[in-house]
C-alpha cells in the first residue's frame, strides 16, 4: 500500500497473527480467540498509518505485538534492517529506544508518585541518551518542545489537566529519540478544544523529527488529520487499506462505508446517507466463517460465497479491499 | 409549541471544607412537548449536574440554590418531598446514563429489571408486566426478546445494555426523557443505532428529550435546539441549524472550529488556547474571556443574555464577534 513516490518503509509487518487461549471454568477445554488474524502493512519513514476499527477488532493487539509488548503467535516484524521478533531480551531492551508508545489514558500511564522531571528523565538515564549532568537541561528542552514550562519538571502528574498530562506522556516518549511511535487513541479521552492542540503537536513533532506513527483511533475525522494511509480493521482482519483520502472519499468495503456514514459530523447541511448496521459484532472467539463481516453486511449481492470463502485484500480502485463484490 | 419543562435560574452549590463552589450558575432553558433540546459542553461545564438536579438526584454534598425553579407542566419540582419526587422520577421524567453497566443491577435479569420498573409505578399483575416488558424489548430493537429477557447484564453487549436501559426508561411512558451522554461509551456504528432508536421513540411516544452531550456531531441533525454550556453557564441557545451556520458566541465558534472534519478542505486544526478552568477558579465576568480572542475591558463584567435572532440568544458583549 506504499505509493511509488514514498520513501522506503521503516516498519514492515507481514502476516501478523495473535491468538489467545482462554480456559473454560472447569479448565477442561480451551477456547482460541483470534485477536489478530494475518495482517500485513508497511509504514514509510516520516509517515503515519492510521488504524481504525471498533472496540475488540484487534487494533491495540496489533500495536502491542509490533512493539513486542506481547509475543505474536506468528508473522514477521521488521524495523529497518532489524528482525524485531528475533531479538533476545537484552537486545530488545536496547532496541526499545527506537520505538515508543503513547497511551489513551494519560492518567494511568504516569506514575503518580514520580515528579514529571523524573518521569521524563528516566528514559534518558536508562538508555544513557545524554550524560547524567545534562539530564535536567534535556528535560527542560523536551518540556518546551511539547509546549510546557520548564517548571513542570518539579511538579507531580496530578497537578496537570488531561491535555497537559498527554503532553508529558509525549515528552517522555520523545526523550529516547525514537524513530517510531505507536499512538494508541492519544486524543480519545480529551475534550474537543484540547484534542486539537494535541493533534497539532503530534503533526508538528512528526515534521520536525521525521517520526513515523502507527496511529490508532476510532474517529475517522481524527485519522484524516494525521494519517497518509489508513487500514480499516474488523474482527482481526484488515478489510480495507489505502491512501486516507481515498478511503474517506471512495470507500469500497461495505464495513468502511458503514463506519464512515456513522461518524457524526457537526454540520446539519451534510446530506450523507446514514447506513445503520443491523446486528452485533460477533465474538472474536467464534468468528463467522468466510468474510468476517458477512453477518452484518448489507451488500445487495451478498451470497453463500461470502459465508464460506474468505475474501483476500485486492486492488479495487485506489484502495485494497477484502470483499468479493467490491466492484459492484 | 407548549413548554413542558421550564428550568429557571437554576443554581447548584457544592459544599466542602475548602468552601462553596457553584458548578451550575443561573441556568435557564425550556423544553417543549415532542422536542429534542441538546445541552452541549466540555467536561466539567455543569451539564450533567443540570440534568441530575431536574430529578433531584444530586450528590449529597450538592444542593439546588435558592430562587431556582424547575417546572414540569406548571408544577415546581424543587419544593417537592421524596415521596412526591418518586412519583415523578421514572413515571413522568425518565433518565438514561452513559454507562448502562453501572445503572443496571448485575444480579437481576434484564427482563426482571424492566418488569420491576413497570410494577413500581403501575398497578399491574406479573404476567401483564412481563408482556409489556417483552413489547418494550421489541420496541428498542432487541432481536429475539424472549431469550434476552432472561439474560443478565454481563451477558449483553454495551449496545444491548443501553437498549435495556431505554426500555426501562420508556416503561412508564414518561413525558420527558433525559439522556446523559447515552452513546459516549459505545462504538460509532452502535451509537448510530441507539440514536436512531431514541429519535424513533421520541416521535412515536411524543416525548420531549433533553440530550446531554459533549459531541457537537451527534447534535447536528438530531436536536431541534441546542444550548451551549461553558463553565457553569449557558452561553448560547439557538435552533440547531442556526447554531451551526451562525454561531454567535466566541466559545461556540471556537468549539466548532476545533473539531476535525471528514469533509471540506484539509487544514491545520484551530484549537482553543488554554484549558477549561475548574469551578473553584472560574474567572469573573464572562467566564470564557481569558481564552477568548476578542476579549476586551468590558468582559470583566458578566454579559447579559440578549436575543440575536428569533429563538437565538447569546451571552456576549460583542455585537458580532467574527
Amino acid at each position: 500500500m506504499t505509493a511509488p513516490s514514498s520513501p522506503p518503509p521503516l516498519v514492515r509487518v507481514s502476516n501478523l497473527v495473535k491468538h489467545y487461549h482462554r480456559r473454560g471454568i472447569l479448565r477442561t477445554s480451551t477456547e482460541r480467540v483470534q485477536a489478530v488474524d494475518g495482517v500485513s502493512f508497511t509504514i514509510p519513514a516520516g509517515e503515519t498509518l492510521g488504524l481504525v476499527g471498533e472496540s475488540g477488532c484487534g487494533k491495540t493487539t496489533v500495536a502491542r505485538t509490533v512493539l513486542r509488548l506481547e509475543e505474536p503467535t506468528s508473522g514477521s516484524v521488521r524495523f529497518g534492517e532489524v528482525d524485531v521478533l528475533a531479538l533476545r531480551a537484552n537486545d530488545l531492551r536496547t532496541f526499545r529506544r527506537r520505538m515508543q508508545i503513547i497511551f489513551q489514558d494519560p492518567y494511568g500511564s504516569l506514575n503518580p508518585r514520580m515528579r514529571v522531571g523524573q518521569a521524563i528523565g528516566e528514559g534518558l538515564r536508562i538508555h544513557r541518551v545524554v550524560p547524567k549532568r545534562d539530564i535536567p537541561e534535556r528535560v527542560a528542552t523536551l518540556l518546551a518542545e511539547v509546549g510546557l514550562d520548564a517548571s513542570a519538571a518539579r511538579r507531580y502528574p496530578h497537578e496537570f489537566s488531561g491535555g497537559q498530562r498527554q503532553r508529558i506522556g509525549i515528552a517522555r516518549s520523545l526523550a529516547v529519540e525514537p524513530d517510531f511511535i505507536v499512538c494508541d487513541e492519544p486524543v480519545s479521552a480529551l475534550d474537543v478544544s484540547v484534542q486539537a492542540q494535541v493533534i497539532n503537536l503530534l503533526t508538528d513533532l512528526q515534521q520536525r523529527r521525521g517520526l513515523s506513527y502507527l496511529f490508532i483511533a476510532h474517529d475517522l475525522a481524527v485519522i484524516r488529520q494525521v494519517a497518509q494511509h489508513t487500514a480499516v480493521m474488523y474482527l482481526g482482519h484488515f478489510v480495507e487499506t489505502g491512501p486516507t483520502t481515498e478511503i474517506l472519499s471512495r470507500p469500497h468495503h461495505p464495513y468502511t462505508q458503514a463506519l464512515l456514514s456513522a461518524v457524526p459530523e457537526p454540520d446539519p447541511s451534510s446530506q450523507r446517507q446514514r447506513i445503520v448496521l443491523r446486528g452485533e459484532l460477533p465474538s472474536p472467539a467464534h468468528p463467522p466463517a468466510g468474510c468476517p463481516f458477512h453477518t452484518r453486511c448489507f451488500h445487495p449481492l451478498k451470497d453463500s460465497r461470502c459465508s464460506t470463502e474468505r475474501p483476500a485484500l485486492r486492488a479495487v480502485g485506489a484502495t485494497k479491499t477484502a470483499c468479493h463484490y467490491a466492484e459492484d | 409549541m407548549t413548554t413542558l419543562l421550564d428550568v429557571r435560574r437554576l443554581t447548584v452549590n457544592f459544599f466542602s471544607e475548602a468552601g462553596t463552589v457553584t458548578p451550575v450558575d443561573d441556568v435557564s432553558f425550556q423544553l417543549a412537548k415532542g422536542e429534542t433540546l441538546a445541552l452541549v459542553g466540555e467536561s466539567g461545564c455543569g451539564k450533567s449536574l443540570t440534568a441530575l438536579s431536574i430529578l433531584q438526584l444530586l450528590p449529597r454534598a450538592a444542593s439546588i440554590g435558592p430562587g431556582s425553579t424547575i417546572e414540569l407542566d406548571g408544577q415546581d419540582l424543587v419544593p417537592l418531598d421524596e415521596a412526591a419526587l418518586r412519583a415523578v422520577r421514572g413515571a413522568r421524567i425518565a433518565m438514561i446514563f452513559q454507562d448502562p453497566m453501572t445503572s443496571l443491577d448485575p444480579v437481576y435479569t434484564a427482563g426482571s429489571q424492566i418488569t420491576e420498573a413497570i410494577r413500581a409505578h403501575r398497578n399491574v399483575g406479573k404476567r401483564q408486566a412481563r408482556e409489556r416488558a417483552l413489547e418494550l424489548l421489541e420496541e428498542v430493537g432487541i432481536p429475539d426478546p424472549l431469550s434476552r429477557f432472561d439474560q443478565y447484564p454481563h451477558e449483553l453487549s454495551g449496545g444491548m445494555r443501553q437498549r435495556v436501559m431505554i426500555a426501562i426508561a420508556l416503561s412508564c411512558e414518561p413525558q420527558v426523557l433525559i439522556a446523559d451522554e447515552p452513546t459516549t461509551a459505545l462504538d460509532v456504528t452502535v451509537q448510530a443505532q441507539i440514536l436512531e432508536i431514541l429519535d424513533r421513540l421520541r416521535r412515536s411516544h411524543d416525548m420531549a428529550v433533553l440530550l446531554i452531550t459533549h459531541d457537537l456531531g451527534i447534535v447536528a441533525g438530531r436536536a431541534d435546539r441546542v444550548a451551549v454550556m461553558y463553565a457553569g453557564r449557558i452561553v448560547e441557545t439557538a435552533p440547531t441549524d442556526r447554531l451551526f451556520q451562525h454561531p454567535a458566541h466566541p466559545y461556540t465558534q471556537a468549539l466548532l472550529a476545533s473539531v476535525p472534519r471528514l469533509t471540506g478542505p484539509l487544514q491545520r486544526l484551530t484549537p482553543i488556547q488554554g484549558t477549561v478552568p475548574n469551578p473553584d477558579a472560574w474567572p469573573a465576568g464572562c467566564r470564557f474571556h481569558p481564552r477568548c480572542p476578542y476579549a476586551f475591558d468590558r468582559c470583566q463584567q458578566q454579559p447579559p443574555v440578549r436575543a440575536v435572532a428569533d429563538g437565538h440568544e447569546t451571552a456576549c458583549w460583542l455585537e458580532s464577534p467574527q
